[in-house]
């Protein structure tokens, strides 16, 4: 363990504003991505379900 | 067809197109020395931005020269393509493969010629507008004679890539940058390597091979990228 | 699912010839298949190395002689830079295999995969320069690897932006493939010249390859992280490949089956 305490971990030697700044912006971005893609394909989904809706034939069928 | 035909066909082409794009350009005479009014326009801006310590002028030129040569480059190629696409000149073009390339290369030449030669020409009187010593404008001269040709090829692949689309002006450019870093490093580097006493031999040889290989890959890739576009 | 053979789509397809059933796994319909449960797979995996690796870098590794513990952020900087530029050979490959074989998920997937190696390119550079303060004193430094990674950007932009320009779906993904390929003949290219020119000016001393020595067990941090970061990377893209693939074949019967089922099937990511 490197650790003596919690607040050490996050002081990181007086770098912790360094250390967390990239990480929380890491870790930001590494979440917003999926979500992002998630509601593209969410949305995806709902547009083909109002296109078959409306009664339209699909073009192979 | 014939090996003499065939090269007939790529000849007739290419001096046709070219001397088209010549004869046009020289009907607008005011439209084809924009670049260059641009090129020195943009040029000024910057020592009335950093002001005017010639020690720092000096230093900067080849830097500012070369970038507003990109600038000024990309500028003017957006509309490389553009008339042959709405006279249907193109697509007739586009259907062999020789007058395809023959195309591409006479379009990058009569480009080259019309923005790329004016700045070389001009960029001496600029060189001593920034305090450049004698052995660096020729170093100059010669990296912008070497890498203005790259800058055409590079421009007109962006002009194929982008034909007919919406603000395509700021899209080629953000495409082609990237690409033209190479050369702008190499022929930039070389001037301030000959400031410096040293040789640059190893930079014009740099640009050199840049050009070669610019030469023999981009005319296919911009003939495919018109055939993208044209489809 | 339905069984795959009896559908349309693949009847039609290989009807066309043996050749194209060489690609029939290619088939949107049975990527779509594949990847709904290969996607929370990869999030198991992305999480599981990430915790691994984590744990491994900042409670086993040892802190660094030189840098204190500002080193720690290597464990996502170096991973983040090395797939930004792994992800860009991997779009190009797509995207060729798509033009050259009009293969449909091909093109989709090389798409799909420009976003996130765009993301990692900035956190690349954010954590670089997150790094290089501590580290060298300024937030920004011209080291060769920074800066290819900085113009690595552009390059997705540029593709990005120049594939989103065209309407036309089959000249966007044929434009997109050209750039780039283009691109990444360019990428050797441009990283020899921007070490040229670094090393060439004075004061451009600081180097991101002097990293520290690496101790085994820092080692192992960024080896699980990299790990992880390509389970994420696989799982992100696969996400995103999955909705572009609705939104392309939103007219086909497979589409209109799946959008038409009660929720259990339907709406899963």
């Amino acid at each position: 363990m490197n650790w003596g305490s919690a607040s050490e971990f996050f002081h990181m030697g007086g770098k912790g504003l360094f250390v967390w700044g990239s990480y929380a912006v890491s870790m930001l971005v590494m979440v917003a991505e999926p979500l992002l893609a998630r509601r593209r394909h969410q949305q995806a989904l709902r547009q083909a379900a109002l296109f078959n809706d409306e009664g339209r034939k699909p073009r192979f069928s | 067809m014939t090996q003499s035909a065939a090269r007939a066909s790529f000849a007739a082409v290419f001096g046709s197109v070219l001397v088209r794009d010549l004869t046009l350009a020289w009907r607008r005479r005011t439209d084809a020395l924009l670049p260059l009014a641009f090129f020195v326009v943009a040029i000024s801006l910057f020592p009335l931005g950093v002001g005017p310590e010639p020690g720092m002028l000096r230093d900067m030129a080849p830097g500012v020269v070369w970038v507003c040569a990109l600038l000024a480059s990309m500028l003017s190629v957006g509309s490389l393509f553009a008339a042959d696409l709405a006279d249907g000149s193109l697509e007739q073009m586009l259907l062999a493969p020789q007058s395809a390339i023959a195309l591409t290369l006479a379009k990058c030449a009569a480009h080259w010629i019309l923005s790329g030669v004016p700045l070389i020409a001009t960029a001496p009187l600029i060189g001593l507008l920034f305090g450049m010593s004698g052995p660096a404008l020729l170093a100059l001269v010669a990296g912008l004679l070497l890498g203005t040709p790259i800058l055409s090829l590079l421009g007109a692949l962006g002009a194929a890539l982008t034909l007919g689309l919406r603000s395509s002006g700021m899209l080629l450019i953000l495409i082609v940058l990237p690409l033209a870093i190479p050369t702008l490093i190499f022929g930039a580097g070389a001037v301030g390597t000959i400031d410096a006493g040293m040789s640059a031999s190893g930079h014009f040889s740099l640009l050199g091979a840049l050009l070669i290989s610019t030469a023999m890959g981009a005319p296919w890739a911009i003939a495919a990228a018109l055939r993208i576009s044209t489809e | 699912m339905t069984s795959p053979s009896a559908t349309p789509n693949t009847a039609a397809a290989a009807g066309k010839g043996g050749r194209l059933r060489f690609f029939n796994f290619a088939a949107p319909m049975r990527f779509y298949a594949i990847t709904g449960w290969l996607v929370p797979l990869c999030w198991v995996v992305a999480i599981g190395f990430a915790i691994a690796g984590l744990y491994v870098g900042f409670f086993v590794a040892p802190t660094d002689a030189t840098q204190g513990e500002s080193y720690r952020i290597i464990y996502i900087h170096v991973p983040a830079a090395w797939m930004s530029m792994m992800l860009y050979l991997v779009m190009a490959f797509w995207a060729g295999i798509g033009w050259a074989f009009n293969a449909r998920m091909a093109s989709i997937v090389a798409r799909a995969i420009a976003p996130t190696g765009a993301m990692f390119a900035f956190l690349a550079l954010w954590t670089g320069a997150f790094w290089g303060k501590p580290t060298w004193g300024t937030w920004w430094v011209w080291d060769a690897r920074l800066t290819t990674t900085l113009i690595l950007l552009f390059l997705y932009l540029g593709y990005i932006a120049l594939v989103n320009a065209i309407d036309d779906q089959r000249r966007s993904d044929q434009a997109g493939a050209l750039l780039a390929l283009v691109g990444s003949i360019n990428v050797p290219i441009i990283y020899f010249s921007v070490q040229w020119w670094n090393t060439l000016h004075q004061g451009a001393t600081i180097s991101m390859t002097a990293a520290p020595k690496m101790a085994n067990t820092m080692l192992t941090g960024m080896l699980l992280m990299t790990v992880a970061c390509w389970a994420y990377a696989f799982a992100t893209v696969f996400m995103r490949a999955r909705a572009i693939t609705i939104e392309r074949e939103s007219r086909n019967a497979w589409v209109g089956k799946l959008v038409s089922q009660p929720a259990q099937g339907g709406q899963k990511t």
